[in-house]
């Protein structure tokens, strides 16, 4: 009792920077505000006011994060605001960016109601599957639109995970994130059964992963008798506490975030709901859940834990070989396109790790691992931007063998994915090789070459199957009753642009956005 | 009594719910051993409240209470849905994504 009310005499209200937040306040307040409107506005008007509220607070948030990063008074090496639960530095500023964008490509690929009469999302997600009500509103043009408040509140989420800068907020954060994202994933308005059985995988597998993070939290915190990141590292450097904690903590902690980001052997989840959820659903959590879960593991291995990097770092380089096999190996075997994508993540996710357990002392290694995520996060949307376009009377024909003879069809579209898939690869004048190129050199400078070249024989194993989509609809025969290729509306079109130009550009000229992602180093 | 008991029985409580989730095959069932697991961790977190002598890990204790309150609506309504779909809640029947 008399703890308590000790505690409660120091207790005062910490300072807020409200400029320096103001981006996810933005996403967050509007997140409510669509809430609302769901609750107020009668239904055939929702779904053009929530797509306009949506892709006007992405807009006012990038304005908001440019104003702010341009400003006189922001000091260099970030600041830590909200009693030092958010970090603003320009890691976080820069990761802060790219979700924005890319989650205006995905809130366009949402919105889409060009492609499916009525969007891809159920008009109705309470009516059971199979019944006559379901048959009658598959033919309804309307969809839930509570997708829109869900997705803002899933990039808020994902805004906060990458500037926590203790582990209660991150925790939080990842909360926030996952648990619109189950949702989004069992809303599909054809197919309704694969879904629903890619939410309930997601959600029960995320939920298992999430314990796992939290009671790293706890053993941490019993470690070091605080939660923030510089506590634990300030704890780690050199005390006779029980490394015991510390390590079966850190072990806690990064499986949670691995799952998060598809690595290694936790990626069980990823192939299943990639392939269940729908198409525009995919290329939200393959861009941004990726670029929000390699940020909150950058920012945990450099600030917290990187005065014990050669104890960990052996293990993570153990992760990283078995991510990028799994994901090169069995992505060989796939039929499906969307799986065959979710596979190929899992290569990526291995790359990306390689870049996140290379802590070289000038900061290379996170900054080109930033620019890796920026520039698959993009190629990504994109790809599936595409996928979404391949129908048949059934829905998106995702088969590969319907893609046979694509090109003969619709040379623009097979152009275009051509190219996607050859960026995946990493090949040249792509921004798929950049990212690899930076990643890879400062891996060699961390002293990580053998695993630099275990990567280049996965890459090129991996580049085995994305040629093969591309020798499969240039240079087989379309089959009769083949897919067609939709016409896509404004909203994809400006999707697919934006990714395909952002991996064009980002390959021919990468430097400005190299700079922009090395200005600084996590504040610590 | 040793605070460190409390640990011990945290982490075995811990243990029982992880394993639960493998072998359990009713979703809901499943659930409730993630539901387990997080209320071992709310103990560990007083009980290294306790040892640390702060407040921090009683408040984290209040914080992983309300997520977990917002993780069973979620999850109960992900469930309900594939259970009047399927009428069966076990998560083997769940198996058309393979491959």
């Amino acid at each position: 009792m008399n703890l308590l009310v000790a505690q409660a005499q120091q207790i005062e209200a910490p300072e807020i920077d409200y400029g320096a937040i103001a981006p996810v306040l933005i996403v967050l307040g509007a997140a409510c505000i669509s809430v609302l409107l769901e609750a107020l506005l009668p239904k055939h008007q929702r779904w053009a006011v929530q797509l306009v509220l949506s892709l006007l607070t992405l807009v006012g948030a990038t304005g908001a994060l440019i104003l702010y990063a341009t400003s006189e008074r922001r000091p260099a090496q970030g600041v830590a605001t909200l009693a030092g639960a958010i970090a603003v530095d320009s890691p976080s500023l820069f990761l802060w960016a790219t979700l924005l964008v890319l989650a205006f490509g995905s809130v366009l690929l949402i919105a889409d109601r060009s492609v499916e009469p009525g969007g891809v999302f159920v008009a109705q997600a309470a009516i059971r599957p199979g019944t006559v009500q379901d048959r009658a509103q598959a033919t309804k043009t309307g969809m839930q639109t509570e997708v829109f408040p869900l997705t803002l509140f899933a990039l808020g989420g994902m805004m906060t995970f990458v500037a926590s800068n203790d582990l209660l907020t991150m925790f939080i954060a990842l909360e926030v994130l996952s648990l619109p994202l189950y949702l989004l994933c069992g809303l599909a308005r054809r197919r309704r059964l694969l879904s629903q059985e890619a939410a309930v995988k997601y959600f029960l597998l995320g939920a298992f992963a999430s314990a796992f993070f939290l009671y790293g939290v706890a053993l941490l915190y019993g470690y070091a008798g605080s939660v923030k990141l510089s506590s634990i590292a300030a704890a780690a450097a050199g005390t006779d506490r029980s490394d015991t904690l510390l390590f079966a903590g850190f072990g806690l902690l990064v499986v949670g975030l691995l799952f998060k980001a598809a690595v290694g052997p936790f990626h069980a989840w990823t192939p299943d709901v990639y392939q269940g959820a729908p198409t525009p659903v995919t290329a939200f959590m393959a861009a941004c859940t990726k670029v929000a879960a390699f940020g909150g593991i950058l920012r945990v291995l450099t600030v917290a834990f990187e005065n014990t990097q050669w104890e960990w770092r052996g293990v993570l380089y153990g992760v990283a070989v078995v991510s990028m096999v799994i994901g090169a190996v069995l992505g060989l075997t796939q039929t499906d396109v969307k799986r065959m994508i979710a596979y190929s993540s899992v290569a990526h996710a291995g790359f990306l790790l390689i870049g996140s357990i290379a802590l070289v002392p000038n900061g290379t290694g996170v900054s080109a691992t930033m620019f890796y995520l920026l520039a698959y996060g993009f190629t990504t949307i994109a790809a599936f931007g595409i996928v979404s376009l391949v129908r048949n009377s059934d829905g998106e024909a995702t088969h590969l063998s319907q893609w046979a003879g694509l090109a003969k069809r619709s040379p623009i579209v097979a152009g275009v994915f051509t190219f996607l898939l050859l960026a995946l690869a990493g090949i040249p004048l792509t921004s798929g090789f950049i990212g690899k190129f930076v990643v890879f050199s400062a891996a060699i400078e961390a002293g990580l070459t053998p695993l630099v070249v275990i990567a280049l024989v996965a890459s090129a194993v991996a580049a085995f199957f994305y040629l093969r989509v591309i020798v499969l609809m240039y240079f087989s025969d379309p089959a009769p009753d083949g897919p067609t290729v939709s016409v896509p509306g404004a909203f994809t079109t400006i999707a697919i642009t934006l990714g395909a130009v952002v991996t064009l550009v980002l390959g021919l000229w990468p430097t400005f956005v190299l700079d922009w992602a090395g200005t600084g180093t996590f504040l610590s | 009594m040793t605070p460190t008991y409390y640990l011990l029985l945290s982490a075995l409580l811990f243990s029982i719910g992880a394993v639960g989730v493998l072998v359990r095959r009713n979703a809901i069932v499943v659930f409730m051993c993630v539901e387990l697991m997080l209320n071992a961790v709310n103990l560990s977190l007083v009980t290294f409240a306790r040892i640390n002598g702060s407040l921090d890990g009683q408040v984290m204790a209040f914080f992983v209470m309300v997520v977990a309150a917002a993780e069973v609506v979620v999850g109960l309504a992900i469930i309900m849905s594939i259970f009047r779909t399927r009428r069966s809640a076990s998560v083997d029947d769940s198996n058309l994504l393979k491959y």
